[in-house]
């Protein structure tokens, strides 16, 4: 029986009817404004029907299917005349050295087919400057697309004849006018371009050459001048000092040029119960104060107290010191322990004093210091402050007739570029020799392209009494010509400048012929002292005991890691490279101490997306420069009442879109002075940081970094500071290690690889970074992926603060928790890190373990186990469920969302043909959908063997390689098959440091690490 | 009518090959004719009388790297050449032909300056008995290969027979077959005849259901076909997909038409000669030009003996030209004219970008030959895929193949550690880890 019960929903419904019934009959309460695009009658009408539309589709669709059914044709095209020495799909090596004025090393260049794919350390005896991040990505600066392909000329396309020509004319104009003619050059360490210009100045008495570091380190150089009478920078040999006090030197990062790591490194691994103590007085976190035992952070007006401190000291003077009396005992306690280790010390300086620099070189003097030699000085830092100061003023009074300029870009790294490009107007010639069409090539009258060093001859002597060689690897790509054949041509010189350059060589190579040079890359002649006088440094540290602070919050202007002085703003690799300190990727941002953020509500967050957020900031000198809308990063370490930030970004000349990132912090270097008085205030607005990690603290998670103190390192059984995790097996403890769920492979016969990774001798430079980049064809994403956590990094350095003061208190408090209320409060702060916090690294990649989890869920059989130890992955087999990544304990495993090669969206290096040609051809380019992860370079293991095999040898310890132990320079990474009980790898396998990543969980890995021992 | 036709190639290939022989044997008498007609016109041209046999073979050696006969080459084409010097002059310049030039000698410096002021080698070992022998050689007149043309001729009848006698026989057999069908008819329509007239009633044929209804009424049999049908179309699908992207026999048309079967087959060149990079690098690679140049500086055509009746000698030489043009070789002038066109050859085998493979691992390591993987290539005269360059292939090989240890300092330790382990002497590429995903996919 049905009812005729009328159910109402709402009060209206039952009272006023109508209305619902209308809303229910109309389904949008607005009229759906069709008209908008329904009314275009034009649009609407159209020939084709939609039964055609359906037949161009059905047809396209049937036409295309039948077309893939083709195979495509591949042509393979032979040389016409093969050159000797290249067999296609056999790698060369050739040796060469670089110095761009900022970075150098000594480098072998490996080539495919006559294209430079990679770049390697050169580990000929005598050869000492590893390749950093940025010299390992400069294989890329090579074929970057936005490069100037042809000489220009007042912006239009131009040819070298004509370029010539104007040059020729312009300097002879120049000198029947009296005009000047200016070189404006980067320090060129290489000899025979500064005999070209000397020759030039002999013959035009209206010429001079000026040098210009981007970066300056004048002060420095200015006290090395006066005491030593020559114009050049100490190489200090770190390995030889057992007491380091660093104040305000980031000697692991660019400080003096940088190349110092390899000899701290040496000192830092504990032996016979021995490694040196490091003391760091800075205000940005660095490099160094990462890695220093005992860290100090002040401002730099504190750090000027405190060498004089120092100075009292070591000297027994009694200068009057105003230190702030919180770092005084600190200080003290450094500067008598300094004292102490007499010859054994060494005291470093980054302070951009003059005064600050004397007194470095007195203390050094006084203690005798063994690191500190003035044998082979550097030659890689020249600039002069003062005289590029006299420059602009010249050409803005008009007396500058010819500039002629190369591998500088004033335009964008003066702080006052207005005013120099104000000058430029005023000059009738001006030559800006580039790789690139810059800033400063923009605005200058010729724009002509140069060579990169791949493709260049050259000669440096970068420490005095040493001579090292460049040569091309490639030919030229585009019509450049070296700023060498520029010289020549206007020095009325014939002949190419590779036979000037031959025939001036024979001046350095006494007792050695080109030929040994050129293969060798570099060679070593007698030792050459610089000796020296002292001078007046008493009234030095009289005059730095006087200087004031300034007002408001200090300013330190620093370059970081990945991008250095910004000469490779277009590197996508370089941009994508995680910062070692923040683990911010394409940015630069001002570092703020928590303290200062607190009072200046500035604040950093992480967003739903797992995105970190953080404020902005307008930064404001004393003298009117400003920098809007900086974003903040608040930095644990950052000295209070300091801020940080790094040169090398805001470039927007010659940059792909995605890589004009950042802002120009050349505008505030005013009068070169790294350090400014500034006012930071908020700005409106949150930035959106690329970050690659979120996590800051181990949480007291101590068996992550195991770190323990020298002293308990040597006096303790390794069973108290590395011990081995217990799991309850049969209601026992028992080291788990000893438990095992799986049958284990036989892995006695044949080679079994193991990677060994010191976390004593690891600075965090990141060179293995780029270096498996490059040898791994890893793609590059770009910002907004690497936000979203998917970043391709098959390896990466992980940094973990402490909570406490150090990691021991992190460890204690953890293990002080009771109850649950307490853990959640305790866990809840132990996220923040110390206001002054200890600092680890950790490289992390694919473990390898034996016992893997990844392989065991892989429905597919993607990822599968070799005998040698390496845990496998066929990309093809791949189908991309990620379960594997979501099952690996370490989180090395990266996922290819997108196809990142020829994909427009992704307008990187791998979507142009020039970039293209960087890709290794012995490893697959991953297409989208499937996982890939680091394979311990087994392609070049395989190579190794093959090699053996082919030789008929057994292959000898040190042959194997990985991409990331080749780049070390620090030797942390070390690679080698297990089994041969003699290598170096077995031995470190079987050290009582070494113990394996979350050995709890039974993995087993292939990579081993040290304990890391501080020696506080 | 089945079986004669299975006798029937067998007799073709009997009949064929009895012509063959004909044939060769009419061949080879007009070949030994040839010569023979050669050394009687020799003695009329050169009057020195030196033998000719003997010089033929002091030629190859000594004189064919920079002259031909009827060619020029490095040096001018030599057929003749005692009509244009005299022998004294031509002893003299054998034994040193600088100093002559050296000395002014008129015909000599003209003889320097037309081939490009190239210097011949000296050859003070040739005696002048060597030299007449020679020059007897030179002087013989140049072999009409119509000399050839009669035992073809022959060869050809013969096989024309062979073919010819096969269908008579055929036609003999089908004329009996036909007969033989006939009198079946004749002889039922005789005994249809015979019953009739004996008065027995031939029944009709009672109409029955027919075979396609009874099939479809029979739900069993239904069943069974389709369930046949499908495991068949299965199977045939399945085939087809495996075989998408093997390219098997692939055998594009080349730029220039290269023939393994002149250089590796008749004139057995050494693979590695030419793709040398086999033995060091990770690809074979496909030879430079200049390593053609390294032979084809001097022959610039064909013989006659290599034309076959599908490729002519015209053919050939029209490849050879192709190299010149691509290489930038000007033949008339011996000399490189430096436009150079490099030549797109097609690639035959095209491994997928993700499967590293390594020539040196498997031609110097392992020692296998050319032949394994691409086929007897000496018989192809257009190269193909010999092998399906599937995964399972590789697996199948790594499987079974024993690796070549001895003698191999790398092996020694891993030979001695593995064979006690699996207690044999011989190891297999598996055994040795070759199967490992990891090896050839990274």
């Amino acid at each position: 029986m049905s009812s005729n019960k009328k159910y109402w929903k709402s009060v209206e419904e039952l009272e006023n009817g109508s209305i619902v019934e209308a809303l229910r009959n109309n389904e949008f309460v607005e009229e759906i404004p069709t008209d908008e695009f329904l009314g275009n009658a034009d649009a609407m009408s159209s020939s084709t029907s939609r039964r055609d539309f359906l037949k161009y589709v059905g047809f396209s669709t049937a036409a295309a299917t039948l077309a893939a059914c083709e195979g495509p044709v591949n042509k393979s095209i032979p040389y016409v005349l093969q050159p000797e020495q290249i067999i296609p799909g056999v790698a060369d090596y050739y040796a060469t050295s670089v110095f761009d004025g900022f970075d150098f090393a000594n480098l072998l260049v490996k080539t495919r087919e006559g294209r430079p794919i990679k770049i390697d350390n050169n580990t000929i005896s005598g050869a000492k400057f590893a390749a950093n991040a940025r010299i390992h990505a400069s294989i890329l600066s090579l074929y970057d697309n936005m490069r100037l392909k042809a000489p220009k000329v007042e912006a239009k396309d131009s040819s070298w004849a004509v370029v010539d020509s104007k040059i020729k004319s312009s300097i002879a104009d120049a000198k029947a006018k009296g005009g000047q003619v200016v070189f404006l050059t980067n320090t060129l360490a290489s000899p025979s371009t500064e005999k070209l210009i000397a020759d030039f100045i002999g013959a035009n008495p209206n010429a001079k050459h000026v040098v210009y570091d981007a970066v300056s380190s004048s002060a420095a150089l200015d006290a090395f001048e006066t005491v030593y009478g020559e114009r050049a920078l100490v190489d200090y040999d770190f390995s030889k000092a057992s007491l380091i006090v660093s104040v305000g030197a980031d000697f692991l990062g660019d400080w003096q040029g940088g190349g110092f790591d390899a000899g701290y490194a040496q000192g830092r691994i504990p032996k016979n119960g021995k490694m040196s103590r490091h003391f760091q007085l800075e205000a940005n976190m660095t490099l160094s104060g990462a890695a220093a035992d005992k860290r100090l952070p002040m401002s730099v007006a504190n750090q000027k107290q405190a060498l004089v401190l120092i100075y009292n000291i070591i000297t027994g003077s009694s200068v009057s010191v105003n230190l702030a009396p919180e770092f005084k005992a600190e200080v003290t306690k450094a500067a008598q322990q300094l004292k102490a280790a007499g010859a054994k010390g060494l005291l470093v300086s980054g302070i951009q004093d003059k005064n600050a620099q004397l007194l470095v070189l007195a203390i050094n003097q006084v203690l005798a210091s063994e690191a500190f030699s003035t044998v082979g000085t550097r030659q890689i830092r020249k600039g002069s402050d003062a005289q590029v100061a006299q420059l602009v003023a010249d050409m803005k009074a008009g007396s500058v007739h010819t500039l002629i300029m190369s591998g500088v870009n004033p335009v964008y790294t003066l702080a006052d570029s207005a005013s120099f490009v104000e000058g430029l107007k005023k000059v009738k010639t001006s030559v800006a020799l580039s790789l690139k069409e810059d800033e400063t090539a923009a605005v200058a009258t010729i724009a002509a392209p140069v060579p990169h060093y791949l493709e260049s001859w050259g000669d440096l002597v970068l420490t005095k009494g040493t001579y090292s060689l460049t040569q091309p690897t490639i030919r030229p790509l585009f019509d450049t010509k070296q700023f060498q054949d520029v010289l020549m041509s206007i020095n009325g010189l014939t002949g190419s400048y590779y036979d000037y350059l031959k025939a001036y060589s024979s001046n350095y190579i006494v007792g050695s012929t080109w030929n040994k040079v050129l293969h060798d890359g570099i060679f070593v002649g007698a030792p050459q002292v610089t000796s020296g006088g002292t001078a007046d440094y008493a009234s030095a540290a009289n005059e730095l005991a006087k200087s004031k602070a300034g007002a408001g919050l200090e300013l330190v202007l620093y370059t970081k890691t990945g991008m250095g002085d910004g000469q490779q703003a277009n590197n996508p690799w370089l941009q994508e490279f995680p910062d070692p300190i923040t683990r911010v990727s394409w940015d630069n941002y001002v570092t703020v101490s928590n303290a200062d953020a607190k009072t200046l509500g500035l604040s950093n967050e992480i967003v739903a997306n797992g995105g970190l957020n953080g404020s902005y900031a307008t930064i404001t000198t004393a003298d009117g420069a400003k920098l809007e809308n900086v974003p903040v990063i608040v930095q644990p370490g950052q000295a209070i009442g300091t801020v940080g930030l790094a040169f090398g970004y805001g470039r927007k000349a010659a940059l792909k879109e995605e890589m004009q990132v950042g802002l120009n912090a050349y505008t505030l270097y005013k009068g070169f002075n790294e350090v400014q008085s500034v006012e930071l205030v908020k700005a409106a607005g949150e930035h959106e940081f690329a970050c690659v990690q979120g996590q800051k603290t181990l949480m007291g998670r101590g068996d992550i970094i195991k770190e323990t103190t020298l002293e308990i390192f040597n006096t303790k059984d390794s069973k108290i500071w590395n011990e081995t995790p217990k799991v309850s097996l049969d209601h026992k403890e028992v080291e788990a290690t000893s438990v095992d769920l799986w049958e284990s492979f036989d892995r006695s016969v044949g080679h079994h690889f193991n990677l060994s990774i010191d976390l004593n001798a690891c600075t965090g430079c990141g060179a293995c970074v780029i270096a498996c980049h490059a040898e791994n064809n890893v793609p590059v994403v770009g910002k907004s992926e690497v936000r979203r956590s998917r970043d391709m990094h098959w390896l990466r350095i992980d940094r973990y603060y402490s909570s406490e003061e150090t990691f021991e208190g992190d460890n204690e408090r953890k293990e002080g928790i009771a109850g649950l209320s307490s853990s959640l409060s305790t866990f809840n702060e132990m996220e923040k890190a110390s206001d002054n916090p200890q600092v680890a690294f950790q490289p992390v990649m694919c473990q390898h373990c034996n016992h893997a989890p990844c392989e065991t869920v892989c429905p597919v059989a993607a990822t599968s186990h070799g005998r040698e130890g390496q845990n496998h992955m066929a990309y093809n087999r791949c189908v991309g469920t990620r379960y594997c990544a979501n099952n690996c304990p370490y989180k090395v495993r990266r996922f290819n969302w997108f196809l990142y090669n020829k994909n427009s969206e992704f307008d990187y290096h791998m979507n142009d043909d020039l970039g293209r040609m960087v890709l290794n051809p012995d490893v697959n380019v991953r297409s989208r959908g499937v996982m890939e992860k680091c394979s311990m370079c087994i392609q070049m293991t395989q190579a190794t063997k093959l090699k053996a095999k082919n030789e008929g040898r057994p292959v000898a310890d040190g042959e194997f390689q990985t991409a990331c132990s080749n780049a070390c320079s620090s030797g942390a990474m070390i690679f080698g098959d297990v089994n041969d009980k003699e290598s170096k790898v077995a031995k470190l396998a079987a050290d009582e440091r070494s113990y394996h990543l979350l050995e709890h969980i039974g993995t087993k890995p292939n990579v081993v690490y040290h304990v890391k021992v501080r020696n506080t | 009518m089945k079986k004669v036709g299975n006798h029937n190639p067998n007799s073709r290939k009997m009949f064929l090959s009895l012509a063959m022989m004909l044939a060769f044997s009419f061949s080879s008498f007009a070949q030994d004719a040839a010569p023979a007609a050669a050394t009687e016109a020799a003695p009329a041209a050169a009057t020195t009388g030196g033998d000719p046999v003997k010089g033929k073979a002091l030629f190859n050696s000594n004189c064919a790297a920079c002259h031909k006969l009827d060619a020029k080459s490095t040096g001018p084409a030599l057929r003749g050449v005692a009509e244009k010097h005299d022998m004294a002059w031509i002893y003299k310049w054998v034994h040193n032909s600088s100093d002559m030039i050296k000395s002014g000698d008129a015909a000599a410096v003209k003889l320097f300056n037309e081939n490009n002021k190239a210097v011949m080698t000296s050859f003070p070992q040739l005696s002048e008995a060597d030299i007449d022998n020679i020059i007897a050689y030179t002087s013989e007149p140049k072999a009409e290969p119509a000399a050839a043309l009669p035992g073809a001729q022959a060869a050809a009848g013969a096989a024309d027979q062979g073919g010819s006698s096969n269908n008579v026989i055929l036609g003999v057999l089908a004329l009996v077959l036909v007969v033989l069908v006939v009198m079946l008819f004749m002889v039922n329509n005789v005994l249809r005849k015979v019953a009739k007239a004996n008065g027995i009633e031939v029944e009709p044929k009672v109409g029955r259901i027919s075979i396609w209804k009874a099939f479809v009424k029979n739900q069993f049999l239904v069943l069974v076909s389709c369930i046949f049908l499908l495991l068949a179309s299965g199977y045939f699908v399945y085939g087809y997909l495996m075989q998408v992207g093997v390219d098997q026999d692939y055998a594009p048309i080349q730029p220039i038409h290269y023939s393994h079967k002149i250089h590796a087959g008749d004139n057995e060149i050494n693979c590695k000669y030419c793709h040398s990079a086999a033995r060091v690098s990770k690809t074979a690679g496909i030879p430079s030009l200049n390593v053609c140049m390294n032979c084809h500086k001097n022959i610039s055509e064909v013989a006659e003996s290599t034309a076959t009746p599908e490729y002519s000698k015209a053919f050939y030489d029209a490849q050879i030209q192709k190299l010149y043009d691509a290489v930038g070789w000007d033949k008339t002038t011996q000399s490189y004219t430096g436009k150079t066109q490099p030549v797109k050859w097609v690639r035959i085998h095209n491994l997928p970008d993700f499967v590293y493979f390594n020539h040196s691992q498997h031609v110097t390591v392992a020692g296998i030959e050319c032949q394994t993987c691409h086929g007897p290539v000496e018989t192809f005269e257009i190269q193909k895929q010999f092998a399906p360059l599937t995964m399972g292939w590789c697996v199948n090989c790594h499987r079974k193949t024993e690796v070549k240890m001895e003698g191999n300092g790398y092996y020694t330790k891993i030979h001695e550690e593995l064979s006690k382990k699996y207690g044999v002497d011989k190891l297999t590429e598996a055994q040795m880890g070759g199967l490992e995903c990891g090896k050839c996919h990274y």
